[in-house]
């Protein structure tokens, strides 16, 4: 049974339990499936500056800190205890368009080459870590909700503007990877 | 303002630019809060071992290389809609005995510009908001940089939202 837990999980598997997610908060409690509202949250509890938008009352929400420290502690258990030895596989073309990034290395879900603590005064910290979390940050609140709030909450009520958003994310998406980052690892070269 | 209408407007200020709301009227000890933890444990075992939380998935998904990501969200969609259309169909209560509350979203502009802002991200960071946290969890202390840059763009946001298109 662990040797299969340990093994990666299909895309099924974790598409059920995630799905099941959102009935799981309803049923314990009436809450509404989202993640990027606890960004929110710690802004309101820490440093809401007398903006409109964080004076409301965020303990009334805390059970989503709890939530989303819930996914740390989870993926920490699983990178601990369920570890799987062998490398990421990753699609060929995938791994061939990443190679002329000089990513190399595939020991571990995120690429070691960049995502490593040597980087982070450097101007692929800047990008990768302040401006694309920067650009989470902001994206998600504009856009009222993120991956989990609007493309699984939302398409699973059935509320066409989520539609409108996971349409939106990807578009970004696809303009990221394929035209925006090429240019910014032309520019590292 | 009397303390009433001051919670009407806390109550309202909640519901703009969110989806995930806290839509229970009653209150509990702190405990309480534990069984979202717990879901939140499976949740993060489960991005980590389908490797949802990896900066190389996501780059599969936007260069259309492998179906996995797409799998993963649209059973996700799928189990979830079903799963709400039983709640609603059977009235089911909630574990407390509340009726489960469903409102139907507004559509604002936002969506659009914030959508395409936070689509550019995740192709750079490999991380919606959720796998931030799993990263974190996962090994990488790396990405409590990009969480708190995260944290610190949706503040600009909440500081400049007035002077934003919507």
């Amino acid at each position: 049974m662990i040797e299969l837990l340990k093994q990666p999980w299909h895309w099924s598997v974790a598409g059920v339990i995630i799905g099941l997610t959102v009935p799981a908060l309803l049923l314990l409690g009436n809450k509404k499936f989202g993640i990027s509202s606890s960004l929110r949250h710690i802004c309101a509890a820490c440093l809401p500056a007398n903006i409109p938008f964080f004076k409301y009352n965020w303990k009334k929400e805390i059970w989503n800190l709890f939530f989303v420290a819930g996914i740390a502690i989870g993926a920490f258990v699983a990178a601990n205890f369920l570890q799987d030895p062998d490398s990421v596989k990753v699609a060929d073309a995938t791994r061939q368009a990443l190679s002329e990034y000089g990513i190399q290395d595939y020991s571990r879900l995120l690429p070691a080459d960049l995502f490593n603590w040597d980087n982070l005064f450097t101007w692929k910290g800047f990008i990768f870590f302040i401006v694309g979390g920067f650009l989470v940050g902001f994206g998600t609140r504009y856009a009222g909700g993120c991956t989990s709030g609007h493309s699984i909450m939302g398409l699973s009520t059935l509320q066409w503007p989520s539609l409108v958003a996971t349409i939106s994310f990807m578009v970004g998406g696809f303009a990221s990877t394929n035209l925006l980052l090429p240019l910014i690892f032309q520019w590292f070269k | 303002m009397t303390n009433k209408e001051k919670q009407l407007q806390q109550e309202d200020m909640r519901h703009i630019d969110a989806m995930c709301t806290n839509e229970s009227e009653l209150q509990h000890p702190w405990w309480h809060n534990l069984k979202y933890l717990a879901v939140g444990v499976l949740f993060g075992i489960t991005f980590v071992k389908a490797e949802v939380i990896s900066w190389f998935r996501i780059q599969e998904m936007f260069r259309l290389h492998s179906f996995h990501m797409y799998g993963v969200i649209g059973t996700a969609v799928v189990v979830g809609a079903i799963s709400v259309l039983l709640i609603k169909y059977f009235k089911l209560p909630t574990l407390y005995g509340e009726q489960v509350h469903f409102e139907d979203k507004k559509f604002d502009k936002g969506v659009i510009y914030g959508g395409l802002i936070f689509g550019i991200g995740w192709a750079i960071t490999g991380a919606c908001p959720g796998p931030l946290f799993a990263q974190i969890g996962g090994g990488f202390s790396i990405v409590l940089v990009t969480l708190f840059s995260a944290i610190a763009g949706t503040w600009v946001y909440g500081a400049f939202r007035d002077k934003l298109p919507h």
